[in-house]
């Protein structure tokens, strides 16, 4: 799981609105991790101490100059090397105070970027494409440099781990330089049909193979795996590419966006709008490729230049008028850690199959199916303009009908766009019906996506059936469609929620929280899933029944046990405080059934702990309260834990107290009425470790059974009967 | 491929002695190990470890140190005489009082010429090696309290010695002490306790290093006399010293169990000042190390738990291979039990004793994997204590238990036994005069004859019979080889025996033609660990300590074609990694191509009618093997048939009734009998 945190703005940017293209010349790694070099597009170079968000120093270039390209340090030298005037490169130390004094060089051709890798001399890279290592060039500065690049074409986008760039004017090629020995390799960068551009570049490279991916303003991203020790091919070859993800663009094409590799499966990504959210907003997302989920995403303000970095675990966006550092996190994702790790074991086998579709399929299908299928882009196309006078419901329902195998996704979208709410069911239900297996969770996703954005924006529609139904085929998931479950609170709509708790895998904790929290809160629901609330019933009923205890464990021990210096108190109160074994429950059937669907959602301690601290003093009481009962509940009664219906385990029940009790352990300290709470939860904790004890002691002595088998091996003599084969 | 009933037998009390002392021969590649009890071994590290030479100990003698002299083995002990050895004749060759008391120490300087003792009374005396024998020289300058170690400079004018409370530094020349060092008695509340030196190490540039009672492990400048360095590795006894040759590292051993390993190295990386660093910490016992030796690429250490450790040292280990991985060697390599086939009695011994068992019977039969009910408990018949000091160095009892023999390095004993109702013992008389002593002692197998071997490789031939003890032969081998004889082989029929010596030579005599030896196998570079004659085609089957295996046609003089199948195709990995030598082979009566070996940790069938294992197969395969069917089997099996279902084997022999004896002494009933260990390892202490 990959999570970003609360961000922090470094520095302003000041970006005259004459370079729109971008609002930093770069950022780049200083020494230490903790340092960046951050070169703006006026004049100046800037160090930054980021965790205390203060420069360390800062560089002008005199008024009539201008800095070409951003400042990197070079760690062989301990030096900085920027370029003012794209030809004047410029060679400085920390402690030289202005550019005035320092080293400088003018070669004879303009300069496009400087390198400098880790542990490796910078290198120079030309604007017409020659490269060269920097120290050489110093050596000679005036050495003449050839071109590379013909007259039309353009270096595009570079990229900073392995050298390659590619420059288009028509075409798109990615040049490879290599070095040791130098060779620069030409490849073609396929476009396809959508004349897509590509838009940036990002370059990694792992195991002697360095791994491209490609943005391209179709919003595909593609991954190129090219091998270093490859056979040196002449001529142009094109890009061998696979598609990694295909991202939904809203109208057609991205301007400026970027995308940077985290990890192996994890990539960021700024000025790809958000798989949900509104127009009009830009988002850093962080993808899984693995999963192809979105994994984390943070509204950022402002105008976005599509410029990214990353370096030491954050993030930088410039965006509006700052520099936003935002620390990030990546797990390696594993398909436990995507999934939480309270995977609900005790579902019934029936309802556990989960479809797993190859995405890349379904997308490349589509792909094909979206291409093949012309006259349906043309029809959505005129649909859309007359659709914005007249709703066309019933003719769009008959056009569903007929054309819906061919492209279904397409006509998703207008269909929830203008149908009315008693149509959305019947066609839903048609669709559900029409659609082969493997393509249905695409449709089911883009559906409940679709059926949620227009319930937000409509609040007068909302089709509660149909959502019911379409996450009852169990092709939704939290991530395929983030925004269903926290409508579903916002309608009140528990009896959804419940539904969403029970079939999505993977919701985040933060909205588990704020289920939790909705929950605690106010309750007015009539249908509920039967057989939770039946469990619930159940419970209850056993909690009326006379507190006879069932199976074994004597309250004389617990007297025992209390034998401290207040034990007078304890004794006199010793009876009634024991029965409070027997508590009522302290939530209604009904909201227990759905507290209950909470503490069976998998979550991940570390992640839930800072939502958890959101809930009120009242609510955590009356939660811990519930769980008390719980706890008391199973343990007097094993069979409270009905094997045929869905219930918390004690697992679970433990963990929740955990959390509650870590997130809010000082509020409870303070505060009045949870002290009784405190006290019975610690008198029966302590109980169950003395028993805990008692058990270990049985289980000592009774391990020795096993032993007793080899004793017989301990007589002096015996007469065996052995068997060679 | 069969079934066997197994007796099962743990009531052989073996215990061996702790380990006192050892010396490494760097030249011969062989160690040398005083036991507690006085027994010398000789370990040949060229050859797999195997124990080449045991010489018994003696109640009266005690070995507290051991030092090499070129090829000649020198002990001295507390009853205050340095014995030199007869290495052939496996006994001592003499013994000089040295007058000063208790000895506690020995030591031999560089050049091989003198001798160094230290003695309780304080004195160090030296003696001059000459070629036969040692003569007394003169004393160093005689100190108050005892001296514990010694060691010489590599120049042979200095001598360090480790005292009570103090190291002396004495030249040799003048016999004056030079430097007089002190050792801090440690701790508080051990300053009423003398500290003792227990060891101390004279490197060629002037450093001298010493372990001692309170824990600690000094490196003193012997030229200024002063302390450099202490390490506190310990919180009792640091007990042993090894230095290795090069000395860029030393090993000391504590009465913990615990080994700890210093380096010579330079305090930053590639600088040149240099010091000592404590390395490596091991733990092969559990209880005190009394001796040590580096050897190179291994460090060799023993101690009261009885057993030897041979620990590689990595770092100094190129390629992995059986010689430098960890061996423990816990039994001898030698059998100490015998078993009378048809009478169904075994013979185990002691070094001072003899104790005679009959093996109990089973009530009706079982199914593979069954414990069958006894019906019959085994009977201890007899228990002989030797006569004299000297300790029992080989016993053997005939196969109808009708006669038993044993021997001592200075008397031959045999005995009538008689066992139907009441157990009777008598003492044969009148032995004839050429059986003083034995190496080994084999019966015939219709227990007419008696095979003693002697010195200089003889075996004498002695008849048996109710009325007289008749010497028949003497064999002498024809290489004029002086190699004690280790193992002795009769054939079933009487007509040949076979004698192996511990210079690898096997000769072949035969019986019926007693002037002509018959035959040598020709000579294989490993000691033979065990062989036997195949009762019907009379072939010999060896087994070496690197644990190949031949069979040779004694009637055709020649390597049978089994045996260069086997030469020719090799033996599997895994059976040439076994830790521990085979020491007993015998052959399956049921089945004439069938033969079985054992050693420590297994025992084994061999079907030469099987085809090899190689080293893509399998090798130990009966679980496998278990889980097929009848002709799935045989596509599978392989001439090895390996059972490790019986562990710490020390014999394994078949009885007439075709039912097996194991005999096995279980490490933690030895362990049981030890006194307790100086601290526990606990759990998280």
């Amino acid at each position: 799981m990959a999570a970003l945190f609360e961000g922090f703005t470094l520095c302003g940017v000041v970006s005259g609105s004459a370079r729109a293209e971008a609002a930093l010349l770069g950022v780049e790694a200083e020494r230490e991790e903790d340092r960046v070099v951050v070169t703006d597009c006026g004049r100046s170079v800037t160090v930054y101490k980021v965790s205390d968000q203060k420069p360390l120093g800062s560089w002008h270039v005199r008024q009539g100059q201008s800095l070409t390209c951003p400042a990197v340090w070079s760690s062989r030298s301990g030096e900085y090397v920027a370029v003012t005037d794209s030809r004047v490169i410029r060679i400085w130390k920390d402690d030289d105070t202005t550019f005035e004094k320092t080293f400088k060089a003018t070669v004879c051709a303009d300069v496009a970027r400087i390198h400098a890798a880790a542990d490796s001399e910078p290198v120079v890279l030309f604007a017409r494409g020659a490269v060269r290592m920097l120290d050489a060039l110093l050596e000679a500065p005036q050495q003449p440099i050839e071109e590379v690049l013909s007259e039309e074409e353009v270096i595009r986008s570079v990229c900073r781990c392995a050298q390659c760039f590619y420059s288009c004017k028509e075409d798109c090629y990615l040049y490879l330089q290599r070095f040791n020995p130098n060779s620069l390799h030409k490849y073609k960068l396929e476009t396809g049909e959508s004349r897509a551009r590509p838009l940036s570049l990002c370059a990694t490279v792992r195991n002697q193979s360095i791994k491209l991916l490609c943005l391209y303003s179709s919003g595909c991203l593609y991954q190129s795996v090219l091998s270093m020790r490859g056979t040196i091919q002449d001529g142009v070859q094109l890009l061998p590419r696979t598609l990694l993800l295909r991202l939904p663009v809203e109208d057609g094409h991205l301007s400026s966006a970027s995308v940077v590799s985290l990890d192996e499966g994890n990539l960021a990504m700024v000025g790809v709008p958000h798989p949900s959210a509104s127009a009009g907003k830009e988002f850093l997302c962080i993808w899984n490729t693995n999963f192809q989920t979105l994994q984390a995403a943070k509204e950022l303000t402002g105008r976005i230049y599509g410029q990214l970095w990353s370096y030491s675990g954050r993030l930088y966006v410039p965006h509006g008028k700052a520099l936003t550092v935002i620390p990030y996190e990546c797990e390696r994702s594993s398909l436990a850690t995507a999934l939480g790790r309270l995977q609900q074991d005790r579902s019934d086998g029936e309802q556990l199959v989960t479809t797993v579709v190859s995405w890349n399929t379904l997308l490349h299908e589509d792909t094909i199916q979206h291409q093949k299928g012309a006259r349906g882009v043309e029809t959505r196309q005129s649909v859309r303009h007359r659709g914005n006078n007249v709703p066309l419901a019933p003719m769009l329902r008959k056009f569903t009908v007929v054309s819906f195998t061919a492209v279904p996704s397409l006509l998703l979208l207008l269909i929830i766009r203008y149908i009315f709410l008693s149509c959305v069911t019947r066609d839903v239900e048609m669709i559900l019906s029409g659609t082969a297996d493997p393509e249905l969770q695409l449709v089911v996703g883009r559906l409940a996506s679709q059926l949620v954005s227009r319930c937000q924006s409509d609040s007068a529609f909302y089709p509660h059936h149909t959502l019911a139904q379409l996450v009852h085929t169990r092709c939704v998931c939290h991530s395929l469609c983030p925004n269903l479950l926290m409508l579903a609170l916002e309608k009140k709509d528990y009896s959804l929620a419940q539904l969403c708790l029970q079939h999505f895998p993977d919701i985040p904790e933060a909205v588990t929280c704020a289920c939790l929290k909705a929950f605690l809160d106010d309750l007015q629901t009539e249908n509920l899933e039967p057989d939770s609330v039946s469990f619930m019933e159940g419970m209850v009923a056993v909690c009326k029944r006379d507190g006879a205890l069932e199976n074994g464990f004597s309250p004389v021990l617990l007297e025992e046990d209390s034998c401290d210096v207040n034990a007078p108190t304890t004794r006199a109160k010793g009876k009634a405080d024991w029965l409070v074994l027997d508590m009522p429950c302290p939530v209604g059937v009904k909201k227990a059934a759905l507290l209950n669907e909470i503490l069976q959602t998998a979550h991940t301690d570390s992640f839930l702990l800072p939502h958890l601290k959101d809930l009120t003093a009242q609510q955590v009481v009356l939660f811990l309260q519930y769980l008390q009962f719980l706890y008391l509940k199973y343990y007097q009664d094993i069979s409270a834990q009905a094997p045929g219906l869905r219930s918390p385990t004690v697992t679970q029940i433990m963990d929740w107290v955990c959390s509650t009790l870590d997130a809010h352990f000082t509020v409870l300290v303070m505060l009045p009425e949870a002290r009784d709470l405190l006290f019975q939860l610690h008198k029966f904790v302590r109980s169950q470790v003395r028993l805990i004890c008692e058990l270990g002691k049985i289980q000592g002595s009774l391990q020795d059974l096993h032993k007793l088998k080899q004793t017989e091996d301990a007589d002096l003599y015996s007469i065996e009967v052995i068997e060679l084969f | 491929m069969g079934e066997f009933k197994v007796h099962r037998v743990r009531f052989f009390g073996y215990m061996p002695s702790g380990i006192r002392c050892m010396s490494f021969n760097e030249r011969a590649e062989r160690l040398a190990l005083g036991r507690l009890d006085g027994t010398l071994e000789i370990f040949n590290f060229k050859d797999s470890f195997y124990q080449e030479k045991v010489i018994p100990g003696n109640d009266s003698r005690s070995v507290e140190a051991v030092c090499w002299v070129a090829e000649r083995l020198f002990t001295a002990g507390l009853n205050g005489e340095i014995t030199e050895y007869d290495l052939e004749n496996l006994c001592p060759k003499y013994s000089l009082d040295a007058f000063g008391g208790p000895i506690w120490t020995v030591a031999c300087n560089a050049q091989g010429t003198h001798l160094a003792v230290g003695c309780e009374d304080g004195s160090i005396k030296l003696f001059e090696i000459l070629p036969e024998k040692i003569r007394f020289e003169r004393n160093l300058d005689r100190q108050k309290g005892r001296v514990l170690s010694l060691s010489w400079h590599e120049s042979g004018t200095r001598i360090a010695a480790g005292m009570l409370d103090m190291i002396r530094i004495f030249d040799v020349q003048s016999g004056h002490a030079t430097h007089r060092m002190l050792v801090d008695r440690g701790v508080s509340g051990m300053r009423n306790h003398e500290c003792v030196v227990w060891c101390v190490a004279f490197l060629s540039d002037l450093t001298v290093i010493s372990t001692d009672s309170s824990g600690k492990v000094q490196v003193w400048n012997a030229a200024m006399g002063i302390l450099s360095s202490t390490h506190l590795v310990s919180k009792s006894d640091v007990l042993s010293l090894a230095v290795s040759k090069d000395e860029s590292s030393f090993v000391v051993g504590t009465s913990e169990g615990t080994v700890v390993q210093f380096q010579f190295l330079a305090n930053i990386l590639g600088g040149d000042e240099k010091a000592w660093v404590r390395t490596k910490t091991f733990k092969p016992h559990t209880h005190d190390v009394r001796a040590l030796a580096e050897i190179g690429t291994a460090v060799v250490s023993g101690g009261l738990d009885t057993q030897l450790v041979v620990r590689p040292l990595l770092d100094k280990v190129d390629i992995m291979s059986y010689d430098n991985v960890l061996h423990k060697i816990h039994f001898p390599h030698r059998s100490l039990v015998s078993c009378a086939q048809k009478a169904g009695m075994l013979l185990f011994q002691f070094p001072a004793q003899l104790e005679v068992w009959r093996l109990g019977e089973s009530e009706g039969r079982g199914k593979p994997g069954d414990t069958l009910f006894v019906k019959k408990n085994p009977e201890k018949l007899l228990q002989l204590k030797r006569k004299g000091e000297d300790h029992i160095s080989c016993s053997a009892i005939s196969p109808c238990g009708g006669w038993l023999a044993y021997s001592t390095v200075s008397s031959l004993r045999v005995y009538r036994l008689q066992c139907d109702e009441h157990v009777s013992i008598s003492k044969v008389p009148k032995l004839p005069k050429v059986l003083r002593s034995a190496h080994q002692l084999s019966f015939s197998d219709d227990s007419s004859k008696l095979f003693a071997a002697s010195t200089h490789s003889m075996v004498h031939v002695i008849s048996l019979s109710q009325s007289e003890c008749k010497h028949l032969h003497t064999f002498k081998p024809k290489s004029g080889s002086t190699e004690p004889v280790h193992l002795l082989a009769a054939s079933k029929d009487g007509k040949w025996l076979a004698a192996a010596n511990r210079g690898c030579e096997i000769h072949i005599y035969n019986l019926h033609k007693l002037k002509v030896p018959h035959c040598t196998v020709p000579i294989y570079g490993s000691c033979p660990t065990a062989m036997g004659i195949h009762p019907t085609s009379n072939n010999l089957l060896m087994v070496h300590a690197d644990r190949q295996i031949f069979e040779y046609s004694i009637v055709e003089k020649q390597y049978t074609d089994w045996s260069r199948r086997v030469q020719r195709e090799g033996l599997h990995k895994l059976w040439l990694e076994r830790d521990t030598p085979v020491t007993h082979v015998t052959f399956n009566p049921r089945n004439a191509a069938q033969f079985m070996l054992h050693d420590t940790y297994m025992f084994c069938i061999i079907d030469q009618s099987l085809p090899l294992p190689d080293n893509k197969c399998q090798f130990y395969n009966q679980i496998t093997l278990k889980s097929l069917s009848e002709q799935e089997r045989l596509s599978h099996a392989h001439a090895f048939k390996m059972c490790t279902k019986y562990q710490h084997l020390l014999f394994l022999g078949l009885l007439d009734d075709e039912s097996l004896v194991v005999v096995q002494r279980p490490l933690t009933d030895i362990a049981s009998q030890l006194p307790a260990p100086v601290r526990l390892k606990k759990f998280a202490t």
